[in-house]
């Protein structure tokens, strides 16, 4: 009975909203000295790739983008899932927050492939298996934002947002695996981004910069959750109490 | 257990009996959406011939999104829906029953038509026959992972648009095993491999879709 | 330590200039903008909570 009500506690927007305030300098500091870090090494540090010449630099940023946004949709759908079961308020705020730093790593990893493939495959777009599903990750990204936009009651828009989320995201290992089957059929222009075995500082620094994307989203997500509590829970007295506190 | 199943595509189809202009205009959107790629594209054969899968499938997504939306709008509007979630059987099995209804009226005249608007592109004998069996073989996925669409969007505004927003990225296997099939044939490879997957995933979605609608209408009718 | 020779050299990416910089430049533009843009939106979220409170408390006391 008491972890059950630990868990309760816990999710509670009253306890969480100060509790991600105070995490935020510390999630959005660590971004920035992994960020440094990263591309200390990434752009001064590391030596050219012989095969692609200083072109591959961009997968410093390509690469965790593309982590970001698969890694925040399943976080996404996991909070999903706590949602739907545990009936958790704090569940449907996290995924809305998350939603459009998930879509915005989607579009960077998209606009730095597109960045990428113009100097190595001579055009700017090309239907490998990776970028199309990414594409269609983006899809699914809007998809979802625009259903929750759409739904008025905010407990609607929760369960049915996460809902789709989980038709998501047992589509997306479907889809994966037949864009990838399309594309061998079509055409064998697999070059990859990552191939080339990778010098240390490189790997190092696409590692710190991943670190950075990562904080960089959950700082940017807890702030935009404790927006979202206030707006929900404006009828009740924590909140009562913030904006009467005077908090800027 | 099947009673209901039947009752409810019986229902449906009565009701659909009704408003036969709804099957039919979905049928001419389909015919004339894939008459207008020769206009658009010019009319070389070889051209065409290669072509037509993509867009006859493409074209038959679209066509089957048009009737999504109402699945379920109307029974929601005049309140059976509620009365059927409120009824002792599960609504799962409900769903699965409109989500054959709505093969029956909107999948299987696109399959019937199919062949013929393949001569149009002019595919050989043998594609046309891969092109109807694929269509045949994958439309029933598209009536159920569209049924999931509608009942998440149900009773909203911009509805209709928001449902092709939701559903036509999950289509998109479907799309690539059913195009891939008739191209398969074409150059020779052979389509058994495709539409076999594609059979999985009609299966596969005619089994989890129907509840998964059921969940999204459970809390639309919250 | 430090791989390049020249600032210039840096900048011009041995001819992926414009392509490195441009996927470098749109990052920190997006990773920037973001920000400001969730922290307008709490403030303008914060003063309109506000006065809805004020406008609720003015109609209950009267």
């Amino acid at each position: 009975m008491t972890r059950r009500f630990n868990l309760y506690h816990f999710a509670s927007p009253a306890t969480f909203y100060p509790l991600a305030g105070a995490l935020i300098p510390w999630f959005a500091a660590a971004s920035v000295l992994f960020g440094l870090a990263g591309l200390y090494l990434g752009m001064l540090v590391a030596p050219t790739d012989f095969q692609q010449g200083e072109g591959y630099r961009i997968i410093f940023i390509h690469v965790p983008a593309s982590w970001m946004s698969m890694f925040i949709y399943l976080v996404m759908a996991f909070w999903a899932a706590i949602g739907l079961a545990f009936n958790t308020r704090l569940s449907g705020m996290m995924t809305q927050a998350l939603a459009p730093t998930g879509a915005l790593m989607a579009f960077l990893s998209l606009w730095t492939g597109a960045l990428w493939g113009k100097p190595m495959w001579g055009t700017w777009w090309v239907w490998d298996a990776r970028l199309t599903s990414e594409l269609i990750l983006l899809f699914l990204y809007i998809g979802y934002m625009a259903l929750v936009a759409a739904i008025d009651d905010p407990r609607r828009a929760d369960k049915a947002g996460g809902l789709l989320l989980l038709v998501g995201v047992v589509n997306v290992p479907i889809i994966y695996f037949s864009v990838k089957w399309w594309n061998t059929l079509h055409q064998g222009s697999s070059v990859n981004l990552t191939k080339s075995s990778m010098a240390e500082t490189m790997l190092w620094g696409m590692l710190l910069m991943a670190m950075c994307f990562w904080m960089y989203a959950i700082a940017v997500a807890f702030a935009r959750v404790r927006t979202i509590m206030l707006e929900r829970e404006r009828h009740t007295d924590w909140v009562k109490a913030i904006l009467a506190g005077g908090e800027k | 257990m099947l009673g209901v199943v039947t009752a409810v595509i019986a229902r449906d189809l009565k009701l659909a009996m009704r408003r036969q202009a709804d099957i039919v205009s979905a049928l001419f959107f389909f015919i004339i959406v894939v008459s207008l790629f020769p206009l658009g594209i010019g009319p070389e054969p070889d051209l065409l011939r290669k072509l037509a899968p993509g867009v006859l499938w493409v074209a038959a997504l679209l066509a089957t999104m048009l009737s999504l939306p109402r699945l379920f709008a109307d029974d929601h509007r005049d309140g059976t829906l509620e009365q059927l979630a409120l009824s002792p059987h599960p609504l799962g099995l409900v769903v699965t029953g409109k989500v054959i209804a709505h093969w029956l009226v909107s999948g299987l005249p696109l399959t019937l038509i199919a062949p013929v608007l393949g001569i149009q592109f002019d595919l050989s004998t043998e594609a046309l026959l891969v092109l109807t069996g694929a269509i045949l073989l994958g439309t029933p996925a598209l009536s159920g992972i569209g049924a999931i669409g509608a009942a998440l969007t149900l009773g909203l505004r911009g509805g209709g648009v928001l449902l092709s927003l939701l559903v036509l990225p999950l289509y998109i296997p479907v799309l690539i095993f059913g195009a891939g099939a008739v191209d398969a044939t074409v150059s020779g490879l052979g389509g058994e491999g495709h539409l076999s997957l594609l059979g999985a995933m009609t299966f596969a979605s005619l089994g989890f879709a129907p509840w998964a609608s059921a969940a999204a209408l459970k809390i639309a009718l919250e | 330590m430090i791989y390049w020779n020249s600032f210039s050299d840096f900048l011009h990416m041995g001819g992926y200039g414009l392509y490195v910089w441009g996927s470098f430049g749109v990052t920190a533009a997006v990773m920037t903008i973001e920000p400001i843009l969730v922290a307008r939106n709490r403030k303008a979220t914060l003063s309109r909570l506000k006065r809805q409170m004020r406008a609720e408390a003015r109609n209950t006391a009267e």
